[in-house]
């Protein structure tokens, strides 16, 4: 119940305010606000002020709004308005901490400060802790390198070494101060900029990988076996060799003079050295082997071949068969029999061929070869004249080859044994090149001297046995030896003998070198391998599968039943049979300490001895020395007991009784123990590392304390003693509230 | 073809000079090197016998003081450079090379109480019990000039201490309060104080170079920030506090030298538990100083001996002491790791070892592969009992020998009393104090 106090009465003017001001209060009493006043007089000298101005109030607060009001009408006090509005949003301050409080919130906060800046320092603490080995002082010197003019400057030649060599240094203009270079090396460095270098760099890379293409080509097709192939290639070679100094000769008849000189002069070389007579080491190992073997007898005979192709005097005219009687002569004196004789035989046709049913002299075949030659000749001739054709035949022929040899390649894993090759197609290539100039030469000016005159056949005859390919496959027949067959059955025996023995190896030869090229053989080897490998899988699947499905299932069963039962049994008998065990232990220590016998019997000493035979019971008897009884063990009358009787106590003094402290089992610290750091069981390099040093000092080197900068920290770029001359004293409001915050926390 | 030869480096056979050692091809098989172990073991031991028959740590005393040596301080610059101040006011700069005193000047009148050398090594400050900060040149006088200081700072108090900053041209001094000074200006550019009591030393932290440490009589340990020229936090202790030293490799890392006869190394973020006490000295610690490597510190004491603790063990590792060394006042390590310095009472300073068996010049590299061999085998068999008995063997003087005994009973007297305290009272009731934090009373923040 709002209650209107009427304390005073009013009295005269003076008292309208009091009116006025009662007035109020009871109207604000009105809105339902308990509001009771104090009963007790006021003092007047707290009302009156001495400035003639009413105190009255001084315990009410003076509120913003009061104030605002008046000028609110008046719009030219905008900006105070504005400025009051601010303020009046604002709470006053409050009172400040004592000094002690502030101190403390301020050492706080510096201490919370500082640990921040220090934990930076933790890793590096840790990682020196740490470290295996570390060297002090820890900042690096780097050595201070002098350019060496400086180096020179204060240097002078005193000694008369010295100034020779200074003298010498003059002389060659080499700069002794800077700029160190000579002219010359200068104009080398300018020389080439980057670019020309670096596309000068891929030319050359480029020709490198180009040579090596080339080389690798070269190599395989020098690995090629095939001796038609080779002279395919001969062949091809010689007629490009041909073509090219024919059209030189029309373009320029002195280069190709020159190249006529050239191939003349090759040939007196090849004329005075003995590089193609049979006086070589592989000639002479040929010719022991020419006896037995066909085609070292054949590599024989085309070696000889060309070297008389290559000695053979330039045919003049009036060159007679004497001269070549005369140089067959020669032959004959360095080639052994056998060999010569092959050689009359290979090319033509043989005459016990031809004359294998009629019994004619070796005379007589030596006199029908040059009969039969002619016609090769006629046919060189026309192959001279229409190259067109066989060129066409060889390409067929080189591609054949090419065919074959991918073939073989593809089949080779096969095949390892490889027959042996004859060594004459492995002749160096350039050398190859040579003799195919030589002989085309030859040719050419055989070629000159039949257009301008007739040439004898006989002249020809060589060139032509040459260049003629020999069939292969009939050759290894017609080999025989005819000086010993004197009588026709002897001879023929000894024909159908040598069929028998020779045509074999041959065969086999042909065979292995057949095995490769024959089509149908490489894919049944290839079947043959697939069906192994069928029959393999086959069997390695059944396994799995039975291994994948019997198996785990009947395991996992017994498995488990066993668990079953060890569960119930150990349930059952749960801690039953700890003394047993005890007692079975104590026996078996027992047992192990007892000294053992020592049985010397040697069985099978003076009597039967072997498998099943034990020496006799009476010389074991003889032979068993017994242990002395030792002494009773300590533990006898100790039934809950086992006392240890193995341990040394001498032993022991040496031992490490505790586990020493980083060590957390005893293995690590017994395996430590065990590995040797010493240099007679160590390397000498593992012997140094082992025993490095924990901490390395330099003898007379200061050592710094460490700085941020050594550990590639950065160090604080103010100064300690700037910071304190611009440290304010005071700390700023914000910053206090935090502080208060803190320690409130 | 190409033939597969056996090759071989004649680097790897042939001498480079005919006074190289041939090279012996060395079958390393273990099978013809038995006995690993027990020889391996030998050899420990005889390492460490000889270790013991070489270990003759003393090299030099310096005499010339006509008192007490109360404070040391190095060179910078200079290994062989070190100056010591008396206490009848002398300072003297010693050369150790030559073991000669090379300069004395009466600095002050009464106690030097403090000297340091300011971080390049031209000059050097002293405090005097005269109310005076002097700073001389390293350099004597020129002929014909006085032996005068270039600037002399009269205080109103005693100062009891001095340490240079290591980078700038500012020093710290502590008496009643802690004095920052400008070596320009005649007044401190910040005091700072937190109690009423006199500081015995202040040290400046060598790599976080504005934090600072003092000690003062009434227990406690201070910790300044120079920067904010506020100090961070106090711990108090037990007894008094001595002195204290930095660790010059880990930053928040210093060890106090206590009046109750330990050490103690405190992580300064972490105060409440020092992370070791060092105890083995059997009467109060005057001094304490860490080797440059920040792996040792050496303490001087009371009890005539000196002791060198590796930082992460409780025991010392290194007692030394002479028949005329008395209670040593100051000691240094010196800053190439190598040596040790103490001044004591009796007006001597002492140059040691700091490794007692080390060889001292220079070592052949077979010379020095033997000393690193020897130390790793001592190292590895350093727990077997015989090894580590004659390792730890060390002769000590009968006072301090007594007294270790006499310790020792005390502590197992208080030990078991405590055990029988906590058996026989209400369990938990009295609780297990770890002797870490038995000798910390509180921390302030």
């Amino acid at each position: 119940m709002p209650v209107i106090p009427v304390l005073w009465e009013a009295k005269g003017d003076g008292d309208g305010e009091r009116k006025h001001q009662k007035l109020l209060e009871a109207i604000s009493s009105l809105d339902g606000k308990n509001r009771r006043k104090s009963a007790e007089r006021s003092e007047a000298s707290l009302k009156v002020s001495e400035f003639n101005v009413s105190s009255e109030g001084s315990g009410e607060k003076l509120v913003l709004a009061d104030l605002l009001e008046p000028v609110k009408t008046s719009s030219s006090l905008a900006t105070v308005k504005k400025q009051l509005n601010r303020v009046k949003s604002k709470k006053t301050v409050e009172l400040p901490l004592n000094k002690e409080e502030i101190e403390r919130i301020h050492r706080e906060v510096a201490f919370n400060k500082t640990s921040q800046v220090l934990s930076k320092w933790d890793p590096i603490v840790l990682k020196n802790r740490q470290a295996e080995q570390l060297v002090f002082p820890l900042e690096k010197e780097e050595p201070v390198i002098a350019p060496i003019e400086h180096v020179l400057s204060s240097w002078k030649a005193r000694t008369p070494l010295e100034q020779e060599i200074f003298n010498l240094l003059h002389k060659n203009k080499q700069p002794v101060t800077d700029p160190l270079l000579t002219p010359v090396e200068k104009a080398s460095l300018h020389a080439m900029s980057l670019e020309e270098a670096k596309m000068r760099r891929a030319e050359l890379q480029r020709a490198r990988a180009l040579q090596s293409y080339y080389e690798a080509k070269a190599r395989r097709e020098k690995k090629i076996k095939s001796k038609k192939y080779h002279k395919l290639v001969k062949k091809g070679k010689a007629k490009k060799a041909l073509k090219e100094f024919e059209q030189l000769r029309k373009a320029n008849p002195a280069a190709a003079l020159e190249e006529l000189e050239k191939i003349e002069k090759a040939r007196m070389m090849e004329r005075m050295s003995l590089k193609h007579q049979n006086s070589g080491k592989w000639a002479k190992s040929k010719a022991i082997m020419a006896k037995y073997d066909l085609e070292a007898r054949q590599a024989m005979q085309e070696q000889l071949a060309k070297n008389k192709e290559l000695t053979q005097k330039l045919q003049v005219a009036s060159e007679s068969e004497e001269e070549e009687g005369g140089a067959e002569e020669v032959e004959e004196l360095l080639v052994p029999d056998a060999v010569n004789e092959v050689q009359m035989n290979v090319n033509g046709p043989n005459p016990w061929m031809l004359r294998s049913c009629t019994s004619d002299t070796k005379e007589a075949a030596a006199e029908e070869d040059p009969e039969q030659l002619p016609e090769p000749v006629a046919h060189e001739v026309s192959e001279s004249e229409g190259e067109e054709r066989p060129e066409a035949e060889d390409d067929t022929l080189l591609r054949e080859f090419e065919e074959r040899r991918s073939l073989r390649k593809r089949s080779e894993l096969n095949q390892d044994a490889e027959p042996a090759g004859s060594q004459e197609t492995k002749d160096s290539s350039s050398q190859e090149v040579l003799s195919e100039l030589r002989a085309l030469s030859q040719k050419l000016k055989e070629n000159h001297q039949s257009r301008k005159q007739k040439a004898s056949s006989e002249g020809t005859v060589p060139q032509v046995q040459r260049e003629e390919p020999a069939p292969e496959e009939e050759e290894p027949l017609l080999l025989q030896r005819p000086e010993r067959v004197q009588t026709l059955e002897e001879l023929e025996k000894e024909e159908c003998f040598q069929n028998k023995e020779l045509s074999r190896p041959v065969l086999e030869g042909h065979w292995s070198e057949k095995i490769p090229n024959n089509h149908p053989d490489a894919p049944k080897e290839k079947k043959k391998e697939e069906e192994m490998i069928d029959l393999q899988n086959l069997l390695t699947t059944q396994s799995l599968s039975v291994k994948s499905l019997a198996v785990p299932t009947i395991e996992m069963l017994e498995d488990e039943v066993e668990r079953n039962q060890r569960q119930m049994i150990k349930e059952a008998f749960a801690g039953d049979d700890v003394i047993r065990d005890f007692l079975k232990e104590k026996r078996e220590a027992a047992e192990a300490s007892k000294p053992k016998d020592v049985d010397l019997t040697l069985p099978g000493w003076g009597e039967w001895g072997g498998v099943g035979l034990k020496p006799s019971a009476k010389k074991r008897r003889r032979f068993l020395i017994k242990a002395p009884e030792g002494p009773p063990r300590k533990d006898k009358n100790l039934p809950n007991v086992i006392i240890n009787e193995k341990r040394n106590i001498h032993a022991a003094a040496h031992q490490v009784r505790v586990l020493p402290y980083p060590f957390t089992h005893h293995r690590q610290f017994e395996r430590t123990i065990q590995t040797p750091i010493g240099f007679t069981w160590n390397t000498q390099r593992a012997f140094q590392k082992l025993t490095t040093p924990k901490v390395i000092t330099k003898p007379g080197h200061i050592i710094k304390p460490i700085k941020a900068e050594d550990v590639g920290y950065r160090s604080s770029s103010r100064s300690d003693i700037s910071v304190i001359q611009r440290n304010p004293k005071r700390v700023t409001t914000r910053h206090k509230k935090q502080l208060k915050k803190n320690s409130a926390d | 073809m190409k033939v597969k030869m056996l090759s071989r480096n004649p680097d790897n056979y042939v001498r480079e000079t005919k006074f190289d050692l041939q090279r012996v091809p060395r079958n390393y098989d273990p099978a013809l090197h038995p006995f690993e172990v027990p020889r391996e073991y030998v050899r420990a031991l005889n390492a460490t016998k000889l270790e013991r028959v070489f270990a003759k740590p003393f090299l030099a005393s310096l005499d010339g003081h006509r008192d007490g040596v109360n404070c040391l301080a190095k060179h910078p610059k200079n290994l062989a450079t070190v100056l010591s101040g008396a206490c009848d006011g002398e300072v003297r700069i010693w050369n150790l090379t030559q073991r000669k005193c090379i300069r004395t000047i009466q600095a002050h009148e009464g106690f030097v109480r403090g000297i340091c050398t300011r971080f390049c090594g031209t000059s050097f400050f002293t405090v005097g019990d005269d109310k005076t900060v002097k700073q001389w040149k390293m350099d004597g006088p020129g002929y014909g000039e006085e032996e005068e200081p270039l600037h002399t700072i009269l205080g109103k108090t005693v100062y009891t201490g001095i340490d240079h900053h290591w980078k700038e041209a500012v020093f710290a001094t502590c008496g009643q309060q802690v004095d920052i000074w400008d070596e320009q200006r005649t007044n401190p550019i910040c005091s700072m104080t937190w109690g009423f009591d006199s500081i015995s030393s202040v040290k400046f932290n060598p790599i976080e170079t504005f934090l600072l440490g003092s000690c003062a009589s009434d227990r406690n340990i201070v910790l300044y920030d120079m920067r904010q020229a506020t100090p961070l936090k106090k711990v108090i202790l037990d007894m008094r506090t001595n002195t204290i030293c930095w660790n010059p490799m880990e930053a928040f890392i210093f060890t106090a030298a206590n009046e109750d006869y330990n050490l103690y190394t405190f992580d300064m973020r972490a105060l409440d538990t020092p992370v070791m006490v060092h105890m083995d000295h059997v009467s109060a610690v005057l001094d304490v100083d860490y080797s440059p490597t920040g792996k040792e510190f050496v303490s001087a004491s009371f009890d005539k001996s000196i002791r060198i603790f590796p930082i992460d063990k409780s025991r010392s590792r290194e007692v030394y002491h002479t028949k005329r060394m008395q209670h040593v006042i100051c000691v240094k390590w010196t800053s190439d790791s190598k040596y040790i310095m103490c001044g004591s009472d009796e007006m001597n300073i002492r140059l040691w070892k700091a490794n007692a068996s080390e060889k001292l010049g220079v070592l052949t590299s077979r010379e020095k592969a033997a000393k690193d061999y020897n130390q790793k085998l001592k190292e590895k068999f350093q727990h077997h009992p015989h090894i580590k008995r004659i390792a730890r063997h060390r002769h000590l003087p009968k006072s301090i020998y007594s007294q270790i005994q006499e310790q020792r009973i005390m502590k197992e007297a208080r030990r078991r009393k405590e055990m029988n305290r906590i058996k026989h009272s209400k369990p938990g009731s009295v609780p297990v104090v770890s002797e870490k934090k038995k000798h910390v009373v509180a921390v302030v923040k």
